[in-house]
């Protein structure tokens, strides 16, 4: 690994303008009261002290994209029939700057769904290539954080590219990844030897913060146990209004679904973040729902991720422990409490 | 560089044929554009595919033509949705989109050599036709094949230009039923679960395969077990709302098994494994 470097805070727009010379650069900037991720824009200070209400998904994975886009004729009409597909896997150079580790991990997720062996997904392929990770350690952690359940931590690398930790001054840099040591190579940047121990301390004093995790490790087993004990899941469930805020802002939730959109004979079929927290997630056309209450879709959201996602993949868990769910549940539904009680009651 | 395979993207087909099968059943037998890649084609017994009525969506229906038939791809389609609804409006010589094969198939090597039960209810006949012609373009490699096919009325029996050959071939046993009486009905009149409890078909090397409606699928299960059948011996397939048809959405889960890859087909057996959420 190289050699960690520094960069004093002063200098950060400097480094910044020369990333966004070549590629898009998307940062965490404060927006109708919230903290979200948007073009670099030197005018706009980022904010790198608080983690952002909504992670940086969409920098892969957007809200909405196109498929493809056709064009139409019915059998008897002028011009027709016809049916021509143009589909559009390009991706646009991006380097999110800034989001914390939790935002970053997400994407370990979806790797194993999407980069799958037998259907994978262009799409996603093209984005993810096309995306490096500036990540920045957290110095301070929030109550809501409990990414040291799920195996990560406060200055965890993992799917990032480059790690920075702040430190008096400025953050040290160091590479995580050969994609993001390309990215060191920067006037901006000056050797950082003389702050690694620092950072280091900062790493470790947060991590302490987090206090001890606990013991979830039965998740899986214990959450398909109580799949039955829909009074356990009307309990967890219950102050639940179904506004779907969880999956909207969950680094790993990957849902999606496909619709059509424009006229008859020209449109684009399109790709949209979905929740299954909705009814109509599942909702057949005869009418009949498998998950008809929210009591089955959070179970279903809840054991997805304990559960069912580490049994398909090596015991992964499939949350990255950042607490936006709970943050930002208008009920204080919170999935950490949901986790315990299942693991607790399975034990009897 | 070549493009990548993009699973998202159907093949472009053209309906060569449809038939009217009943007011809300219409079927539909498609060729691609690409002759190629429909030379290529190559599907198993149960697999399926989702058609795209461009504007409107995609849906899942089965291939219910066997792949020892190779002119057309045949999907029947119950009007239900937007989807099928705007597949009802189209006519020979339209286009529609096709993505298929999906899902895995029924396992045809487990039942070579074995006497055979179909029992299909209304549009749940449909996987079932594919299996059922399979075998017999394949009629040497199975043993005693028997058919039960019921529907609520004669008016909602899909392929009924067919009946009249499966009634009448020798080498194979099809028993028609209706639920109530109907005005020239010369076949069975009664539920599906009642009408296979009087056939009794013996368990002994015989293989059970069922799909219908849920409350048909419920009884018909209780039936074969009365009869003896094991859950390894019932094979049924599958309906879930899907959009990818790849693994990837998240809608067609029931725990961890997709149903859109790791079925539609099941075994009774392997579906008493996974959590109970049909």
């Amino acid at each position: 690994m190289a050699a960690v470097k520094y960069i004093p805070r002063e200098k950060l727009p400097e480094w910044l303008k020369a990333l966004a010379a070549q590629s898009r650069v998307l940062v965490p900037v404060e927006e109708g009261g919230s903290v979200v991720f948007r073009q670099y824009d030197p005018a706009r200070a980022p904010v790198f002290g608080s983690d952002a209400t909504a992670p940086p998904k969409g920098a892969v994975f957007p809200a909405s994209q196109e498929l493809f886009s056709y064009a139409y004729g019915k059998a008897g009409e002028e011009n027709a029939p016809t049916l021509k597909l143009d589909p559009k896997t390009e991706a646009t150079p991006t380097v999110v700057f800034g989001s914390k580790p939790c935002g970053a991990r997400g994407f370990l997720i979806f790797d194993r769904v999407y980069m799958g062996k037998k259907f994978p997904d262009p799409y996603y392929i093209a984005a993810r290539e096309a995306t490096v990770f500036v990540t920045m350690a957290c110095a301070t952690v929030e109550n809501t954080c409990f990414c040291h359940w799920v195996g990560s931590g406060p200055a965890d690398a993992a799917g990032s590219d480059v790690l920075l930790t702040p430190v008096e001054g400025g953050y040290t840099v160091e590479a995580v990844s050969e994609k993001g040591a390309k990215f060191l190579d920067n006037p901006a940047l000056t050797d950082g030897a003389a702050k690694a121990a620092e950072a280091e301390a900062v790493k470790k004093a947060s991590r302490e913060a987090l206090g001890e995790a606990p013991d979830i490790a039965t998740s899986p087993a214990a959450l398909l146990s109580l799949f039955d004990d829909m009074e356990f899941w009307r309990d967890q469930s219950d102050k639940c209004v179904s506004c779907g805020a969880c999956t909207y802002l969950c680094p790993t939730c990957y849902c999606f679904s496909i619709t059509d959109e424009g006229t008859g004979t020209a449109g684009r079929r399109m790709r949209s973040w979905d929740a299954c927290m909705h009814f109509q997630f599942t909702l057949e056309a005869s009418g009949h729902n498998p998950r008809p209450t929210k009591a089955h879709r959070l179970k279903n959201r809840v054991g997805h991720k304990f559960s069912y996602y580490p049994t398909l993949h090596d015991g992964l868990i499939a949350c990255c422990g950042c607490g936006r769910c709970v943050k930002s549940c208008p009920v204080s539904v919170d999935i950490r409490e949901i986790v315990q009680n299942a693991v607790a009651k399975a034990k009897g | 560089m070549t493009d990548p395979f993009n699973p998202y993207l159907p093949e472009v087909a053209t309906i060569l044929e449809t038939v009217q099968e009943t007011h809300n059943i219409k079927t539909f037998r498609v060729r691609f554009d690409d002759e190629a890649k429909m030379k290529a084609f190559k599907f198993e017994p149960g697999q399926v595919g989702q058609l795209s009525a461009p504007g409107i969506g995609e849906s899942t229906f089965v291939i219910n033509s066997p792949p020892t038939r190779m002119d057309y791809l045949q999907f029947s389609v119950m009007r239900a949705g937007e989807v099928t609804a705007k597949l009802h409006t189209l006519t020979a010589g339209d286009k529609v989109g096709v993505r298929a094969p999906l899902g895995n198939a029924f396992p045809v090597a487990d039942m070579k050599g074995k006497d055979i039960v179909f029992v299909g209810g209304g549009i749940g006949m449909a996987p079932l036709r594919t299996l059922f012609l399979y075998m017999l373009d394949n009629r040497a490699d199975f043993g005693k094949i028997r058919l039960l096919y019921g529907a609520r009325s004669p008016l909602d029996m899909a392929f009924s230009a067919e009946l009249p050959e499966w009634t009448g071939r020798s080498d194979i046993e099809t028993t028609l039923t209706i639920d109530r009486e109907a005005e020239g009905w010369e076949h069975k009149v009664g539920l599906i679960p009642n009408v296979l409890l009087e056939m009794a078909p013996k368990p002994e090397n015989c293989v059970a395969i069922t799909c219908g409606p849920p409350i048909m699928i419920k009884f018909t299960l209780e039936a074969l077990k009365k009869l003896g059948f094991a859950d390894e011996q019932i094979v049924t397939t599958l309906e879930k709302r899907m959009k990818c048809g790849i693994g990837i959405c998240g809608r067609c889960n029931i725990g961890t098994s997709y149903v859109c890859v790791d079925g539609p087909v099941y075994t009774y057996a392997q579906l008493k494994q996974l959590p109970n959420e049909l």
